[in-house]
């Protein structure tokens, strides 16, 4: 197991450094240090964010300073289960083009593959959820493919529809919430993976898997106007 | 119960002391830019220190309260009016059924608290009230607004404070990292000797700091990580940002140093164009400085005591010096 670096963020969070890349690994055991201490919480913790490679820990210094829970946090990464809670596997369904998917077309053509190949492409791979950020639910996704990786535009757009599926850089994405961005977008999902007003207003947390599954346009207008919200099933 | 918006400041929300629990869902708590000023507004009227009051950013504006409640304002030196009235901040007042509130612009501060005895009491979103602009979690009042208001005990006393507020001054303290590895030690004296300016550009959400650059010789763009308020991160232009309420929850740019708690408020209720230093802490000495910013928090707030006189006589009014805070007029706010 790794040997963890501490980095102070202030004096009421921490930085708990356990690799130097991106890889499913590394970004295991952050989410297992982070289960731990949902688990077993440690006193003074006050919440935990996982990130691809470290997790931030915020504590009170009034209950436990941070050199005391640096040795807890060192103890608790010697003993940890990499194993321990199944992974979430998300279906989501995807009208792939249209108007949210209005780089499709000129994605297939920059990358010399067919539209239809593209979305075999994006629809067959298994995707990791790294971590949650940027904007209120939304996931990082690794396991894109490495033809589709495409680097993000350098004027971003200026309102990107919520659902709407992007690639940035080596990433796949779900639009969260409507807003700018710089990704390019091949499709749309009626799946709302951030609602304030539902009552498990997230959906997808680090760890999870998603899949990506095609379906119809005229599919995905009925989901959506019935408010269709995937359940999870445990990944196998 | 209710508080009607009469003609809003162009920056005032609803905020409790924020949202907490949902970063690894990104969304930061966001709540008060001045948290201890919040508290302080709720504590003088009576309130739970956590209860949601509005919140504006250096323009009050004009409110009226449908019932008999006590009001307070915090976190700047401002014109306040009860029915045409001027009331002194940081003291409770009371405001009769369909009073009229009025509160100009602040003179000194950016983040202006007015508490309302029994709390607004709009809908829970997430667990909290605090208005969260970025994540669409509430919005800015608008002209018209109707917030509801808790029950108030019209017995309960105005309070104020027992002695005057810490006048505090001096540098904005720090503590390294995560990523000051990424600077030459050049630069990270350069953090501590030089002047930072706060720019114009600045929100609810990050303060971009001016006059000082801070280039990372070993490059801005880090494996993105997780950020709290206070993260001061430095993209490639060098110039510096610190995170304040509602910033995002993670990011990619290499962070030089944190703010402290303590100090946070105290920067975001700086002018822009104010000059002002940082000092390096160890993470020892910042953690002894939120303690004791906490005691001493308890010990203003345990020291509150009820007043006779809610409002300001003549004789006071005329022993101040008030060229910079009378009221602006209608031009301000028609």
């Amino acid at each position: 197991m790794t040997t963890p670096a501490f980095l102070p963020c202030g004096e009421q969070a921490l930085s708990v450094e356990l690799g130097d890349s991106i890889d499913p690994e590394t970004n295991a055991t952050v989410i297992a240090l982070s289960r731990n201490l949902a688990d077993a919480p440690v006193e003074g913790v006050v919440e935990t964010v996982p990130t691809y490679r470290s997790l931030l820990v915020r504590y009170d210094p009034g209950t436990i300073r941070g050199d005391a829970l640096e040795k807890v946090l060192t103890e608790r990464v010697s003993s940890l289960n990499r194993q321990q809670g199944a992974a979430r596997l998300w279906r989501i369904p995807v009208a792939y083009g249209g108007e949210a998917g209005c780089d499709l077309d000129d994605l297939a053509a920059q990358k010399e593959i067919d539209t239809e190949e593209l979305i075999r492409l994006h629809s067959e791979a298994a995707y990791r959820v790294y971590m949650i950020g940027f904007a209120p639910g939304f996931a990082y996704l690794g396991g894109l493919p490495e033809i589709l990786h495409t680097p993000r535009l350098a004027q971003p757009r200026q309102n990107i529809a919520a659902g709407a599926i992007g690639i940035g850089g080596q990433q796949a994405s779900i639009n969260s919430v409507a807003g700018p961005s710089g990704w390019r977008f091949i499709g749309q999902t009626p799946v709302r993976t951030f609602d304030p007003a539902r009552e498990v207003p997230f959906l997808l947390a680090a760890g999870d898997e998603v899949r990506f599954e095609r379906i119809a346009a005229d599919e995905a207008e009925r989901m959506s106007a019935e408010g269709y919200t995937p359940e999870p099933e445990a990944a196998t | 119960m209710s508080l009607t918006v009469l003609q809003p400041g162009p920056m005032v929300t609803v905020q409790d002391a924020g949202r907490f629990g949902l970063r690894d869902s990104g969304v930061s708590a966001a709540g008060p830019m001045d948290a201890p000023a919040h508290r302080l507004a709720n504590a003088l009227v009576g309130n739970p220190t956590g209860a949601a009051a509005l919140e504006f950013a250096g323009m009050g504006g004009r409110f009226r309260v449908e019932t008999g409640c006590r009001v307070a304002l915090t976190g700047v030196t401002a014109p306040l009016e009860i029915d045409g009235q001027a009331c002194a901040a940081n003291a409770a007042h009371r405001a009769d059924a369909g009073a009229e509130i009025r509160i100009g612009a602040a003179s000194d501060g950016v983040w202006g608290y007015l508490a309302l005895s029994g709390g607004i009491e709009t809908a829970p979103l997430m667990g909290a009230r605090a208005t969260h602009l970025r994540a669409g979690l509430g919005r800015a009042l608008e002209a018209g607004d109707s917030l509801p208001l808790g029950a108030t005990d019209p017995q309960a006393p105005c309070l104020a404070l027992g002695g005057p507020l810490p006048d505090e001054s001096g540098p904005i303290r720090v503590v390294l990292g995560p990523q000051d590895d990424r600077f030459s030690d050049e630069i990270r004296a350069r953090l501590s000797d030089a002047e930072f300016t706060v720019s114009s550009k600045r929100d609810r959400m990050a303060m971009v700091l001016d006059d000082v650059t801070l280039p990372a010789e070993h490059g801005h763009d880090i494996v993105s990580d997780g950020t709290v308020p206070g993260s001061i991160q430095v993209p490639a232009s060098g110039q510096p940002i610190v995170l304040m309420a509602e910033s995002q929850t993670t990011g990619g740019y290499a962070k030089i140093a944190t703010v402290i708690g303590p100090d946070l408020p105290r920067l975001a209720q700086m002018a822009t164009g104010t000059q002002f230093r940082f000092a390096v802490l160890t993470r020892d000495e910042a953690e002894e400085a939120l303690i004791a910013a906490r005691s001493a928090e308890a010990e203003r707030l345990a020291a509150l005591r009820p007043q006779a006189a809610t409002r300001l006589t003549s004789e006071f009014l005329l022993s101040c010096d008030l060229v910079g805070g009378v009221w602006p007029g209608d031009e301000v706010v028609p």
